[in-house]
């Protein structure tokens, strides 16, 4: 098992037909990921063609779940049209919609988190690089890759990991691939203020899957969502988790890259943030070239 | 994206809210104009604020020995003399760092009789997404201190955004600041409006401190935004030409105004190792582990996802422009980004800069085994580095030697 997609998950991409979108859609084809529909308004009819498979495309992300049975959403939807997208996978019912798109105004998301309330539907993101459940072929081939991670550096197995940040994901499943230790899924959240799923519900939901034994959990400075889930942690945890915190040397008051990641009125410093790692019996790595090895000593 | 205090105030006075009458002023004659204007309004005091984005300002030090960036005069003729030892000097604050600012602009407005200070914030709540309104009867001084020592003084209002601030959150503020009659009407006005302002310009933060009563020249109690502070999200800017228009490029670094012509997420830190990096948790890690190792980053810079040559290339020659550079460390997990790519970008960058200074590299990812035959063919010293780690102790014994 995994969390969130399985290697039979449906997928729809928003936004197939732009540069990125397209991109990013010949990569999970060729990864064995089930791209099923593209949407782009106006193109509806048209197909995406990549290796012989042939996707086609929607003007709406309705007519594309009634006609594909999709069930999750990869949104390659620029800035200013992203909020629209998201809501309109909110209301197709979708079961997951996965915003890779960076750079959408806060509050836009404020008004999507709201219109989200009650909805069955999951975000993941924005600004994040997505979701991937390996699958069982040569370099993970065959499993579900949504956003723009690279698939080959994965391996199937038993590891969730969950982060912040996209090239930091990678360096820890590189890190775990690399010592033969394979991953059940891993999980972007990305590196906004305002996104749609935590790190909490994200360790929740590796927490209950039989098929995850061990948990790197990666954050950064800013906000209190690494607090969050190690306080969860301390009261209900059951399985090994190592973590690291990247920003510790940022300076307050400046964004660091993400624009989740600042370090304000004294808030959300990584300091902080290693405190109630340790305090939750969280193993700290303490450079990020150890994020594998501290959770392998501890299991 | 940050603004100057005056246009700070034009965006709030655009949404109904009080501030005290005054002009931005670029010349002593501008100063002297908008002085006179106050006095002849009936006032007794006309206050004086060199405008630039740092705070501290007060109690800040000109370079040429005049001291305090904010002064109150009492005459046309004071007035003029602090405009004149603002104006074109470069002011040292806390904030600013030993190179200072240059005061380009002042503002000249009424100072209005104090009779009270309170504090008021909008931003961001992330732990649920919401936005936040923060009062304190505790004005003008460190909110910080306030949180950190007596939160209880601290009123937190959060507004649903689907129905938008109500009035009545407003009015709940204003009593529990203590406010009474004219003063309380006037806050309520006051609050609203500041909301208004943080929600319509797509702000990351609208500070008010102080947040005043005061007594106007007619007698009257007022509620009024003393000094005021607004960020924006960078990420809305394009649907403000408005506020785009209020960018201070003076405020700004220039090799970071260099950076983001090349969309390169550059910051400038005090350290001697230059890093070079794909993404912006592994940029920060890596300013990290140089610190571990004993070192101490010269900058935070974030090459992107998808690296060009031309960035690469952009990156080294605005990473060797900062003079306290010793030694630059390139980490690269190229995922979906050719490593090849990469390496052929550093041996082009450090050819067209002559670079001297010990390079080493840590490529790891996509195509990696050809990216590092370019290095290794390319004939000049560059370090190769296994892990971050490795590559990391490499780059700090660098700089030791």
């Amino acid at each position: 098992m995994s969390i969130l997609v399985t290697p039979q998950t449906r997928l729809l991409v928003q936004g197939i037909t732009g540069a990125f979108g397209a991109r990013h859609a010949q990569l999970s084809i060729d990864y064995g990921t089930q791209v099923v529909a593209g949407v782009t308004p106006g193109k509806g009819g048209q197909i995406f063609e990549h290796r012989g498979v042939k996707v086609p495309i929607f003007d709406t992300v309705a007519e594309a779940v009634r006609e594909t049975k999709a069930t999750a959403s990869a949104v390659f939807v620029p800035p200013p049209f992203a909020a629209d997208a998201i809501l309109e996978g909110v209301d197709a019912h979708l079961d997951l919609v996965v915003a890779i798109t960076e750079g959408i105004p806060v509050i836009d998301m404020i008004k999507v988190k709201r219109a989200m309330q009650g909805s069955t539907t999951r975000l993941i993101g924005p600004n994040c690089p997505g979701i991937v459940t390996p699958g069982e072929g040569k370099d993970s081939h065959g499993g579900c890759r949504i956003g723009i991670a690279p698939g080959y550096i994965h391996k199937r197995g038993n590891i969730g990991v969950v982060s912040r940040s996209g090239t930091l994901t990678y360096e820890a499943v590189f890190q775990l691939t690399s010592r033969g230790v394979g991953q059940s899924t891993c999980v972007g959240i990305g590196g906004d203020p305002v996104n749609g799923t935590s790190h909490l519900d994200v360790v929740q939901m590796f927490m209950a899957d039989p098929d995850t034994h061990g948990i790197i959990m990666i954050g950064e400075i800013g906000g209190s969502a690494e607090e969050e889930a190690a306080e969860w942690i301390k009261a209900h945890g059951t399985k090994p988790v190592a973590g690291f915190i990247a920003g510790a040397t940022a300076p307050p008051g400046r964004r660091m890259g993400h624009a989740g990641a600042i370090v304000s009125g004294g808030k959300g410093t990584a300091q902080a943030k290693f405190d109630a790692f340790r305090a939750a019996g969280i193993g700290v790595a303490a450079t990020p070239s150890e994020m594998a090895d501290t959770l392998l000593k501890m299991m | 994206m940050n603004i100057h205090e005056y246009q700070a105030k034009q965006l709030l006075k655009q949404h109904g809210v009080a501030v005290p009458s005054g002009e931005p002023c670029k010349t002593v004659a501008e100063a002297k104009a908008a002085a006179e204007k106050i006095f002849a309004a009936g006032h007794t005091l006309a206050v004086i604020k060199s405008q630039i984005h740092a705070g501290g300002r007060g109690k800040g030090t000109f370079k040429h020995g005049f001291k305090g960036g904010v002064k109150l005069a009492k005459s046309v003729d004071e007035a003029v003399n602090f405009a004149e030892n603002m104006l074109g000097q470069t002011l040292v604050t806390v904030q600013t760092g030993p190179e200072g600012r240059v005061v380009q602009t002042i503002l000249v407005a009424a100072a209005e009789k104090i009779l009270k200070e309170f504090y008021l914030a909008v931003l961001l709540d992330r732990a649920n997404s919401r936005p936040l309104i923060m009062a304190s009867t505790e004005g003008g001084v460190d909110i910080e201190e306030v949180a950190a020592h007596t939160p209880e003084k601290i009123i937190k209002e959060w507004v649903d955004p689907a129905v938008g601030i109500q009035p009545f959150q407003a009015r709940k503020i204003a009593s529990g600041l203590g406010l009474k009659g004219d003063a309380f009407n006037g806050a309520v006005k006051l609050i609203m409006g500041v909301y208004k302002t943080w929600w319509e310009s797509d702000a990351s933060m609208v500070e008010i401190n102080p947040l005043a009563v005061v007594e106007t020249p007619s007698g009257k109690e007022a509620i009024i935004c003393v000094d005021a502070k607004i960020g924006l999200d960078d990420n809305a800017l394009y649907r403000h030409a408005d506020i785009q228009a209020m960018r201070d490029l003076a405020e700004e670094s220039p090799l970071e105004i260099e950076a983001s012509k090349y969309a390169l997420n550059y910051i400038k830190l005090d350290g001697s190792i230059a890093c070079l990096v794909n993404g912006a948790g592994l940029a920060m890690s890596t300013m990290d582990i140089i610190q571990h190792f004993g070192g101490m980053p010269a900058n935070f810079l974030d090459v992107g996802g998808g690296a060009s040559k031309d960035q690469v290339s952009a990156a080294f020659k605005i990473i060797l422009s900062d003079p306290n550079v010793k030694a630059i460390f390139v980490n690269i997990f190229g995922g979906i980004m050719d490593c090849n790519v990469i390496a052929t970008g550093i041996v082009e960058a450090v050819r067209e800069t002559g670079l001297k200074l010990p390079l080493v590299v840590r490529l790891e990812g996509n195509n990696v085994a050809a990216g590092k035959a370019t290095l290794a063919a390319s004939g000049l010293t560059i370090i190769s580095g296994d892990t971050m780690a490795d590559a990391a102790k490499k780059v700090v014994a660098a700089v030791a030697a």
